[in-house]
């Protein structure tokens, strides 16, 4: 307890973190420090205020080995892995801090739970890839004893593009990266397309690609509550709280040239409890940013991107929120069952729910129409404006249909180039990322939790290589642009 | 997949004495005396908690391991003689039975399979009935390169899933029959993915426990493939009698379902 004591007072400076270091944070003069070991001292002794028995439960523990900041399905999708591939049984011990325990803004289950492996880059094909084995053989990475087995409700109905005459020959390029990494995808004309789909107007379709195999949809929530029924018996801590603040020591050093660099290390994180005042100094050893679309502003709480513009000190994380409008409708007469998930030219796309004839679909605004993602409110006029028009205009039966419900979530979305930040970040040597894929985390989160779990371990990428998606590209400018985004 | 644990973790069990801690002190309170068999078996285990759990695993690991073993690719068979006796050999092992062109049906008999297929190497398999076989998605492997396949009986195997008949694509060309009664982990999600065998024309999907509504499914089933002879749930099952129909019902004979 007198430990404690002084190291509120005094601070870990003393205990010895070698040469040349300095804290970050609060210095005080000696003056300050002395009235403040005074003060400590005074409460101590009987008749003071603090006592040495409080009780702590509903505060995370003081030490943890990774503090993962964000709950969702990547966050908790690196956890688990990280406890599946530790040398030893209970070797490590992670924390999950979440904000909202019942994930009501959170992007993983507002989704609308495609997974798909037609993209253009080999890697994202590849994440997809191994994610949709992992959701096959669910019921064996994530079974506890006792509970019952998980029901994705995978629906293997396919994704179906269509491309516009501008567009064919990339879609051409793109379905050959597609198959060579092993997508089962066809390519289908105008005329195979309208005998397939009788219900489609091929009007302004080039070419179509369609997905035969591991495409689909499934239920985004059932994933989420299976990691975390897994996780909890694998030993990880859960915490409801938010993330304040990062406390960090520099390292000032010179490259082999003679340019300065400075190197940081993260040591505590500040755990404010949900609707208290009271934080928790998690003292961590390495901390990963899975916080999906605030996860710009936990980069900003640990200090990445304050620098000069154009250094690497000065780059940011280039992720922020932005909203995007999910629509559920009825339309008696609209596709039957074998409908997949159709993306039109124009960025519009629908997929049919349950078999009611309802169907869910929506819009990715252009860079001028984004709507302001301050709030996570309905815009029911864009879906007349914007959506409607080009979904009846590609199914005639749409033009009769009535909306039932509408929900927003928000994609975290990565400014730069669309595709995710995985990996650690080159000046903060223990900070990795996990974040920014824009869209298609959900359908990524088993291969990229197990990437990051890798590269914390061993230290480099073992099964899936990531090196386009490092954090580093953003000061090289080397772009790993997602062609196909939904 | 999860590899099966290495050890058992079988700790001793450590003897607590008829008076230390709680349970020793319940014991003493208790008015029984000489507790039943079936008391004692229980906390047995109970004490031994993590081992049970340990033997458990290990038991359902076995399992797992059992199917997988089963569903194994034959690749030296198929390299050697061909797809369609690979084929027809995973079935038979499995205990279905295999029906060549121009052939009987073939079934494996007690003491194992006829040496007449070994001979059959460029006839074509017509016919497969897999009912009750423990096929799962890599054992269709083996199913799928037959690609003259006509007629394809999945009744009442507990391991074809929703993802399996996403992969019936294959055999669009050549499959005519396909039963799936009685599969318990078929549900309308799969179904949705027959659209693409337009040459079928007798599809069974009766008796399918994980399909959520069958009257409905049957009907969408059959808008989804026009050709095809769907047998399956009565379109009525499931409909509740309107008020009339109820009264009228109730005094003449019931309908046959």
């Amino acid at each position: 307890m007198l430990r404690r004591a002084l190291r509120l007072g005094l601070g870990p400076g003393l205990l010895g973190r070698g040469l040349g270091t300095h804290r970050e944070g609060s210095t005080l003069a000696w003056d300050g420090k002395v009235s403040e070991i005074k003060k400590k001292i005074q409460s101590i002794l009987p008749g003071g205020a603090w006592s040495p028995l409080c009780d702590t439960s509903h505060l995370p523990p003081e030490h943890s080995d990774v503090v993962i900041v964000g709950g969702g399905v990547l966050g908790l999708s690196v956890a688990y892995w990280l406890k599946r591939l530790e040398k030893q049984q209970g070797a490590i011990r992670v924390l999950v801090v979440e904000r909202d325990h019942t994930y009501s803004q959170a992007s993983t289950v507002l989704s609308v739970g495609g997974i798909r492996q037609q993209f253009s880059l080999p890697e994202n094909i590849q994440l997809s890839l191994f994610s949709v084995e992992f959701l096959r053989n669910i019921n064996e990475y994530l079974a506890v004893v006792d509970d019952p087995p998980l029901d994705l409700q995978f629906n293997p109905s396919g994704y179906l593009f269509l491309a516009s005459e501008e567009g064919a020959t990339i879609m051409e390029n793109n379905v050959k990266v597609q198959r060579q990494e092993g997508a089962k995808v066809c390519l289908m004309s105008p005329e195979q397309l309208q005998k397939k789909f009788p219900w489609i107007n091929t009007e302004g379709v080039a070419l179509a690609s369609y997905g035969l195999e591991n495409e689909g949809w499934f239920d985004p929530w059932c994933l989420l509550q299976g990691l975390r029924r897994k996780v909890q018996s694998m030993g990880v801590l859960f915490c409801h709280g938010e993330v304040t603040r990062f406390v960090s020591s520099s390292n000032h050093m010179e490259t082999t040239s003679g340019e300065k660099v400075t190197l940081r290390r993260i040591h505590e994180v500040h755990v404010k409890v949900d609707r208290s005042q009271e934080y928790q100094p998690v003292e961590c050893a390495i901390v990963v940013i899975a916080a999906g679309a605030w996860s710009g502003q936990i980069a900003e709480l640990a200090g990445i991107g304050k620098g000069p513009p154009g250094t690497l000190q000065g780059t940011r994380l280039p992720v922020e929120p932005r909203k995007r409008y999910v629509y559920l409708w009825h339309c008696p007469q609209g596709p039957g069952l074998e409908a997949p998930l159709v993306a039109d030219p124009s960025g519009a796309y629908f997929r049919r729910e349950g078999l009611g004839n309802n169907y869910l679909g929506g819009y990715s605004p252009t860079e001028e129409e984004e709507p302001d993602p301050g709030n996570l409110e309905v815009d029911h006029d864009f879906f007349q404006e914007k959506v409607w028009p080009h979904l009846a205009r590609r199914v005639p039966a749409f033009e009769t249909l009535k909306v039932r419900r509408a929900w927003a979530g928000y994609y975290d979305y990565n400014t730069f180039d669309q595709n995710g930040v995985v990996g650690p970040h080159p000046l903060v040597v223990n900070m990795y990322f996990a974040t920014g894929f824009s869209g298609h985390g959900l359908q990524q989160a088993p291969a990229v939790g197990r990437a990051v779990a890798e590269v914390m371990l061993e230290g480099r990428f073992q099964t899936i290589d990531l090196s386009p998606f490092l954090f580093s590209r953003f000061y090289l400018g080397e772009k790993a642009q997602e062609h196909c985004i939904i | 997949m999860a590899a099966p644990r290495a050890s058992l973790r079988l700790v001793a069990p450590v003897w607590n004495g008829g008076t230390s801690g709680i349970r020793g002190l319940s014991r003493a309170v208790d008015p029984e005396g000489s507790p039943r068999k079936g008391r004692t078996l229980l906390r047995f285990l109970a004490d031994r908690f993590y081992d049970v759990e340990a033997v458990r695993e290990y038991l359902l690991q076995k399992q797992v391991l059992k199917v997988l073993q089963k569903n194994r690719s034959f690749t030296y068979i198929k390299e050697r003689y061909g797809p369609y006796v690979a084929g027809a050999y995973f079935i038979l092992k499995q205990g279905g039975a295999v029906k060549f062109q121009d052939k009987e049906w073939m079934r494996p008999n007690g003491r194992g399979l006829s040496g007449e297929l070994w001979k059959l190497r460029e006839v074509p398999v017509e016919a497969v009935d897999a009912s009750g076989c423990a096929i799962n998605y890599q054992g269709l492997d083996n199913l799928l390169a037959l690609k003259e396949l006509q007629s394809l009986s999945l009744q009442c195997c507990p391991h074809v899933d929703d993802w399996c008949l996403s992969r019936l694509h294959q055999l669009a060309n050549s499959l005519r029959e396909l039963s799936l009664a009685g599969c318990p982990r078929i549900s309308e999600r799969g179904l949705a993915c027959l659209h693409h065998l337009q040459n079928l024309r007798r599809l069974d999907i009766s008796d399918l426990p994980a399909v959520s509504n069958p009257g409905l499914t049957q009907i969408l089933v059959e808008e989804m493939l026009p050709n095809c002879e769907v047998l399956g749930a009565d379109w009525a099952q499931g409909l509740k009698l309107g008020p009339e129909e109820q009264t009228r019902d109730t005094a003449s004979s019931p309908i046959p379902a």
